[in-house]
């Protein structure tokens, strides 16, 4: 939780003059009764979301993401917590009169209307008047590129189509921020990665806060300024992409994204603002860090593309491991080693595939791994 | 009638493969699929005309007695084509009356099933409930009970209440047959819909009551539809259930068991073939605004 708290104050920081956040989650529960027994999908979420951010809820699935977005769309009534738009307490206000809108993983589009009719929905629910629904959903249509295809009804368009019709069909309204649960699960590759970029900028054309549910690490990353990774109900860290892949804050968070490598030993002294972790033999990881002892356990992520693999010992201050490499991967833009080290842990190592390279290895080698030290994190457990 | 260029081709080819072809068509089913040779497909054909007679020879025979110049009580072999007696139509005072009863209890029974069925459907498609497997196992009770059983019962249960039997008796009783027939095709309908569909309209400003009304009764309607077309089907030739529940009241299926007795008279057939007109009709066109619908 600690991390979480420190989140909401690196974003009421970065946010500065803008004062009210666009949402807030206040110790948040949810609570199904599953056969009698009461199950805790959410086990108090406490974050604040800034006006105009892109904002992502990042996990596997079941670890509650979805419960949040809905209960922030109000779907769902929090068992316990409360929920703030824009300075509101909106936690007993029905979805009709809360102003955001959300966009569904089956896009949820109305199989009876067409086009035009499902974006002017919302409009005419508002009782906005004809000739400014008609100049809003034209605008909107254009945006969304279907101009022309007003007529036509869902199911006679691709999912791309009917992904960017429910997409118009949310922005139209004008909403204080936008709750997407999802929304390219269904497309195939490519056009997801298109829409990613579509949406991004979108985002930045409209201007609204952006809350993105979704279980795909990459996506998260490429698009988010924020992202909440959940696990078992609970924020497990909030920060921003970088942070969250550069500095994971807990084993989870580590495995979640990306690749990652995990070693465990003890302290072994502490020189100049850096912990030593003795590994065994001539093994030394540096850590930063004036909190850590000596003599306390603890464990160290780095990522496998800050890792050098070299036949020759490395100089200079930095981590320094031995291992043999067991096996070598090709991948084109790079090769993956996996080392076994002394102490039987495996290690995977990128390598990208320059000219020059110096540092390859082959199968059966004994190598030299080494790190800057800034690259390797200790985590809380 | 498939390409016909292929079966000549199958005619053609050196024996061996043509035997091979036609010994495929008539155990396996995705050789039939891909070529059929000229016996499989002949007794295919044979097998769909053979069917659609069976079903529709009926209806057809009903259809042109109805233009028979017949002189005697009983309209039964062929005299001549008239269109007299779409003139004389009216000629069985009781036969109208007992037609128009007909379609007063069809037309009442179906407003009431169609409304409770409906709500029926959507509880039973959408919610978890108490009593939900009860009211299941009720429903398809309905269906299966025999109708003689169903009548026998009603009879008792009106008789011993006190209840004289009559118009509003075969109403309760019509409404009570054709309920389940209702909620179970408006269920089936519910339960094929995607919940956030409704979830989106509450989160574009949609109240429950509008949501109801723009977006879930449109999308259902085809379910309501064809429950109600065939709660009008059961309800207008009901004849056991009707028989012991109709007291005095005379419906077209018992006046024609009357008349059985003496000769039906071609207005009976005439009667017939503007039901089943509208019956076709009304079925023709939801079946094209539900294809546009969804």
């Amino acid at each position: 939780m600690t991390e979480t708290q420190a989140g909401i104050e690196a974003a009421a920081a970065a946010s500065g003059s803008s004062n009210v956040p666009a949402i807030e989650l206040d110790g948040v529960v949810k609570e199904y009764l599953s056969q009698g027994e009461a199950v805790r999908a959410v086990k108090g979420v406490t974050m604040s979301i800034t006006e105009g951010e892109f904002f992502s809820l990042l996990g596997p699935s079941g670890c509650g993401k979805t419960t949040t977005m809905r209960m922030i769309a109000g779907f769902e009534d929090p068992t316990q917590g409360k929920v703030w738009l824009h300075g509101q307490d909106v936690t007993d206000v029905p979805p009709n009169k809360r102003d955001v809108n959300m966009v569904f993983q089956s896009y949820a589009l109305f199989p009876h209307m067409n086009v035009w009719e499902n974006v002017a929905f919302g409009l005419r629910r508002k009782k906005v008047a004809a000739d400014e629904i008609k100049r809003r959903v034209g605008e909107i249509l254009e945006i969304v590129d279907l101009t022309g295809r007003e007529k036509r009804r869902p199911r006679e368009m691709s999912g791309g189509q009917q992904q960017r019709v429910a997409l118009a069909r949310a922005l139209v309204n004008n909403p204080r921020a936008l709750l997407l649960d999802e929304p390219l699960g269904a497309l195939d590759l490519k056009l997801r990665q298109a829409m990613q970029i579509e949406l991004k900028r979108i985002q930045r054309e409209v201007g609204i806060t952006f809350v993105y549910v979704t279980h795909d690490q990459s996506e998260a990353l490429t698009m988010s300024d924020r992202i909440a990774v959940m696990n078992d109900g609970q924020v497990d860290q909030l920060a921003s992409p970088r942070e969250i892949y550069e500095r994971p804050a807990t084993p989870f968070v580590a495995g979640f994204i990306g690749t990652s490598n995990l070693l465990s030993g003890t302290v072994d002294r502490i020189t100049s603002g850096f912990a030593v972790l003795k590994l065994g033999g001539e093994d030394r990881v540096l850590v930063a860090g004036e909190t850590h002892r000596a003599g306390d356990p603890i464990a160290v992520t780095v990522r496998p593309e800050k890792i050098r693999i070299s036949t020759e010992e490395p100089t200079g201050d930095v981590s320094v491991v031995r291992g043999t490499v067991f096996e070598v991967v090709y991948l084109g833009l790079y090769n993956s080693y996996a080392v076994s080290l002394a102490d039987g842990a495996e290690v995977t190592v990128f390598q990208q595939n320059a000219v020059d390279s110096t540092s390859t290895a082959e199968r059966g080698d004994a190598v030299w791994l080494s790190w800057q030290p800034q690259h390797s994190y200790a985590i809380g457990s | 009638m498939t390409s016909t260029s292929e079966t000549g081709a199958v005619g053609t080819v050196p024996p061996p493969r043509a035997s091979g072809t036609t010994s495929g068509a008539r155990s396996g089913p995705p050789v039939t699929r891909k070529r059929s040779g000229r016996f499989g497909d002949g007794l295919l054909k044979g097998y769909v005309w053979l069917i659609l007679a069976w079903l529709f020879l009926p209806i057809v025979v009903m259809i042109v007695f109805g233009f028979n110049d017949t002189q005697s009580k009983s309209n039964v072999t062929w005299q001549g084509f008239t269109l007299k007696w779409w003139g004389r139509l009216g000629d069985y005072p009781d036969l109208t009356v007992a037609v128009f009863n007909s379609l007063k209890i069809a037309v009442i029974s179906v407003v009431i099933t169609t409304v409770i069925g409906t709500f029926m459907g959507l509880a039973l498609g959408r919610y978890r409930f108490r009593g939900q497997g009860a009211t299941n196992l009720v429903l398809f009770a309905a269906i299966a009970s025999p109708e003689l059983v169903m009548g026998a019962s009603l009879l008792s249960l009106f008789v011993s209440s006190g209840v004289q039997t009559g118009f509003v008796t075969v109403i309760i009783a019509h409404v009570l047959f054709s309920l389940s027939f209702v909620a179970i095709t408006v269920r089936a309908r519910v339960v094929g819909l995607d919940p956030s569909i409704e979830e989106a309209a509450r989160d574009l400003g949609a109240s429950t009551w509008v949501t109801f009304w723009r977006v879930t009764f449109p999308m259902i309607l085809p379910g309501v539809v064809s429950g109600a077309l065939l709660a009008f089907a059961l309800s207008i030739d009901d004849f056991v259930i009707t028989q012991f529940t109709s007291g005095s009241v005379q419906t077209f299926p018992l006046w024609i068991w009357g008349a059985t007795r003496i000769g039906v008279p071609p207005q009976v057939n005439i009667i017939g073939t503007l039901i089943f007109a509208v019956g076709v009709v009304i079925a023709v066109v939801n079946t094209v605004t539900s294809r546009r619908r969804t």
